[in-house]
């Protein structure tokens, strides 16, 4: 069996704790991953500023070189993988052995992290609003004739990364150019982005001093927070509400993405159902910027039933399927807690389930060890209903009548929201909207990302501080 | 699957001497315990529903499965004199709680069974780590436990003074249950603060019992410091808990040491302190406990029968089993798990090794709180 080391700045140190990553419908060990611990981790941050040191000695123009040939190696190179190697296809095999992800989708996913180390460039031009990257390396310069200095704020970034969408890492592809070491700790089902990243980093030429892997249980998550002045965690609600005003922390966690149809628009609402369903559809529903929830003042029941029988007929096919669009659920008796759940939210007055009259069967489908559970659509009558905020982790939508004038009152937190309106006085007020973190107006699928423009905060702003600078020369 | 390499076996005699002694002990303790003029309330009105004598049909260890399963709730609640034997009449009397961060804790009375226990631990440590006359610090749980008692008395049998600080675990664990993770911090920064402090104010500290998630922060601050353990005078160490890992172990030695000598034990209020077996690189750091026979036996048992033996190397519930003349406790269900190992050249009885909280009940344990 293959087995994973942590990484210790590079360095491989084989634990005498290991956890087994297993295959998610037969429960075959596919890997041993070494155990770290919070104290290891403790000892080895006493050594985070080498990371930075060893990264700002290479010039960042030359570091955004090394990431784009990086992106070569993990798309096409057969790279280390723990004591073995690992080619492309070996890769995307494992990944959705162990998150449940069909292949196509893993595929998809490595594509866009291929495309972001690529792109880097014009992706750190954009976050650093066209900074010389100098200023970064330098800590000062000036810009328009104006001095700017910008604080490295950390030699690190701490990740606390998930298990089930491996698309949320071309959020931490940056951090290596911008000469910011990383401290991984990878979701338990999800190792295989972060170490073979390392590996293609590492033969690209990035320093083994800059990235460290910390595989492990709770502990280590809360170690890499606690030792790493910023971190990005991933996790569920109670994630962000516990890391909730810490500035240390930037917590990502559900989205609860909506599309939002305006009054001038709801009528023609057939126009817009491919980008409903593919924002509620793409990648099986798994990522934050998916939609939970579709907003509008009339027409909902016919929203709805539209898009239940779009995805009525959305099966489980075997992973390497090159139609699967469903992943399963890995971990034991959460489909069927999600499923009942879902039970229950429908027995709230004036919550319907249009899926059930177009689907034949359960919404719950198991597979041996795995459970899926099928493309769910549920109408809500009041905006006031608990689940028309409800967000579960697979195609599950609520659409919401709810007048226009109240909508964004009642949406509540909203990480994409996609309105479909010409009305001015509205957009201007979504303009204005500060529980709204994304924002496309007009028929723009909430999934859809444009990776010149910051998620969830810029990156480049929670690594670095704009400050004053002076400086005058001495006698 | 970690595979170890195994310890040498105790020669099949001493084994057998081990266990007839253990079985005359066991005649010894029921004696004294139903005896009416030497026992405790507690057990001379239980003998009155048993329906039979366990003076006349308790002949050794293996019998005493007859008592069944020593319930949790005994303890937990008073009158707490029901436990004191009336043979011990008039001598003072120590209580000593474990658990009870909510609720009622269990309770255990002493006499002279913390000092007796720690007398025959202290002759398991080698003297060129843990120098006769030397000082110790006790950076562990304090409070109504019984190692602030136990550990000083350790220090003074072995002629030296012992210095301890404040450890309130059932704050602790509250601290973590509540997610205040900055105020724990704060609190474990504080009893660092103070043993750092004690350490550095002259007073020729050389042993420290502390717990593995203490030693870990005590180390970290003094290399912060620019110093270590050892240089911060310390030449031995005593640890325990189900923190103890054999990575733990390994962690310890290799980074946080400096060479300071460390040897893991487990323990609790109601069985005393076992020892362990020498673990190092040879065993990769493996930990295998032994109890401190006759005076308390850990049995490894199956999770869904009690009163069955596992196989050496297989896995199963801790049965703790004290014989003393101030407390006897037949067939208690811990709330750890472990594997069986087999009797070894020290220790000539089963020990335990890997041991963790009782899987039924991990996800409610808070471990490693100290």
């Amino acid at each position: 069996m293959l087995t994973l080391p942590v990484l210790r700045w590079g360095e491989p140190y084989e634990s005498l704790e290991a956890d087994e990553v297993v295959h998610f419908a037969t429960g075959e060990p596919i890997a041993r991953v070494s155990r770290a611990s919070g104290g290891l981790i403790q000892r080895d941050l006493r050594k985070a500023a080498r990371a930075r040191a060893a990264l700002c000695a290479i010039p960042i123009d030359e570091l955004i070189a090394r990431a784009g040939r990086a992106g070569e190696l993990y798309m096409h190179a057969t790279l280390p993988m723990g004591d073995r190697t690992q080619s492309p296809d070996a890769f995307v095999h494992a990944q959705s052995a162990s998150t449940g992800l069909p292949e196509r989708m893993c595929r998809a996913n490595m594509k866009k992290n291929a495309f972001v180390l690529a792109e880097m460039r014009r992706i750190l031009t954009a976050l650093t609003r066209g900074l010389d990257f100098d200023v970064l390396t330098r800590g000062h310069g000036e810009e328009r004739q104006v001095p700017v200095s910008y604080q490295a704020q950390s030699p690190v970034l701490g990740l606390v990364l998930p298990s089930n969408s491996p698309g949320v890492h071309t959020l931490w592809m940056p951090i290596v150019p911008l000469q910011v070491g990383l401290v991984l700790k990878p979701g338990p089902q999800e190792p295989w982005t972060p170490y073979r990243m390392a590996a293609a980093f590492f033969e690209a030429g990035i320093p083994r001093e800059a990235i460290a892997i910390y595989p492990g249980q709770a502990e280590v998550g809360a170690a890499v927070v606690d030792s790493c002045p910023r971190s990005l965690v991933f996790g569920g609600q109670a994630t962000v509400d516990r890391y909730r005003g810490n500035p240390r922390v930037q917590a990502h966690g559900p989205g609860f993405s909506k599309i939002l149809i305006g009054d001038d628009q709801v009528d023609d609402w057939e126009r817009h159902l491919d980008v409903m369903v593919e924002s509620v559809f793409a990648n099986s529903g798994r990522s934050c910027i998916n939609c939970s929830g579709i907003w509008a003042s009339r027409h909902t029941k016919a929203i709805a039933d539209a898009i239940a029988r779009r995805l009525a007929g959305v099966r489980p096919l075997p992973p390497e399927h090159p139609e699967a669009a469903l992943a399963a659920f890995t971990v034991p008796g959460v489909a069927e807690a999600i499923s009942a759940a879902i039970d229950r939210d429908t027995q709230a007055p004036g919550v319907t389930d249009l899926t059930a009259a177009h689907r034949e069967g359960s919404r719950l489908v198991t597979e041996g060890r795995a459970a899926y559970l099928l493309p769910t659509v549920l109408h809500a009558s009041s905006p006031g209903a608990a689940v028309a905020t409800q967000e579960y982790m697979f195609p599950f939508v609520t659409v919401v009548e709810c007048p226009q004038a109240k909508m964004l009152e009642a949406i509540g937190p909203t990480l994409v929201c996609t309105a479909i309106t010409c009305q001015e006085e509205f957009r201007r007020q979504l303009l204005d909207a500060v529980h709204i973190d994304r924002l496309n107006l007009g028929p723009v699928p909430t999934t859809q990302l444009n990776w010149l423009q910051p998620h969830e905060g810029n990156i480049v702003d929670f690594l670095f501080r704009a400050r004053a600078f002076q400086s005058a020369p001495l006698a | 699957m970690q595979v170890y390499p195994s310890p040498p076996v105790a020669p099949i005699e001493r084994v057998a001497q081990a266990r007839a002694g253990l079985d005359a002990w066991v005649r010894e303790v029921v004696d004294w315990h139903f005896d009416p003029a030497s026992g405790c309330r507690f057990w001379l009105e239980r003998a009155r529903t048993l329906g039979w004598d366990p003076r006349r049909e308790i002949a050794g260890f293996g019998d005493l499965r007859r008592f069944g399963q020593f319930e949790d709730a005994w303890l937990r609640g008073g009158p707490v004199e029901r436990f004191v034997p009336r043979g011990l009449a008039g001598k003072p009397v120590f209580v000593f709680e474990t658990g009870g961060t909510t609720g009622i804790p269990k309770t255990r009375i002493n006499v002279d069974d913390f000092r007796v226990d720690y007398e025959l631990f202290s002759a398991t440590l080698p003297d060129e780590h843990f120098p006769r006359g030397a000082n110790w610090l006790m950076l562990g749980p304090s409070g109504p436990r019984r190692l602030r008692l136990a550990v000083e008395h350790l220090a003074q049998y072995r002629g030296g003074i012992c210095f301890s600080v404040d450890l309130d675990p059932r704050w602790v664990i509250k601290l973590i249950q509540k997610g205040w993770s900055e105020q724990l911090q704060a609190y474990k920064d504080h009893v660092i603060d103070q043993a750092v402090t004690t350490l550095s104010a002259n007073h020729d500290i050389r042993c420290l019992f502390t717990t593995p998630k203490l030693l870990e922060a005590l180390a970290l601050r003094l290399e912060s410091m620019g110093t270590t353990i050892r240089k911060a005078g310390i030449t031995g160490i005593f640890s325990g808990g189900t923190e103890f890992t054999p990575q733990w172990n390994r962690f310890a030695h290799e980074e946080l040491l400096d060479g300071a000598y460390m040897t893991p034990t487990y323990g609790n209020t109601l069985m005393g302190l076992a020892g362990s077996a020498p673990s190092g690189p040879h065993n990769l750091y493996k930990i295998t406990y032994y109890a401190p026979q006759p005076r308390a036996v850990i049995e490894v048992v199956g999770f869904d029968d009690p009163d069955r033996l596992v196989e050496y190397g297989g896995a199963g519930r801790v049965r703790l089993t004290t014989l003393t003349k101030e407390f006897f406790m037949p067939g208690f269900l811990e709330r750890d798990e472990g594997e069986r190992e087999p009797p070894c050249e020290q220790y000539p009885w089963d020990g335990v090794s890997g041991v963790r909280p009782y899987h039924a009940f991990a996800a409610t344990t808070t471990v490693g709180v100290y």
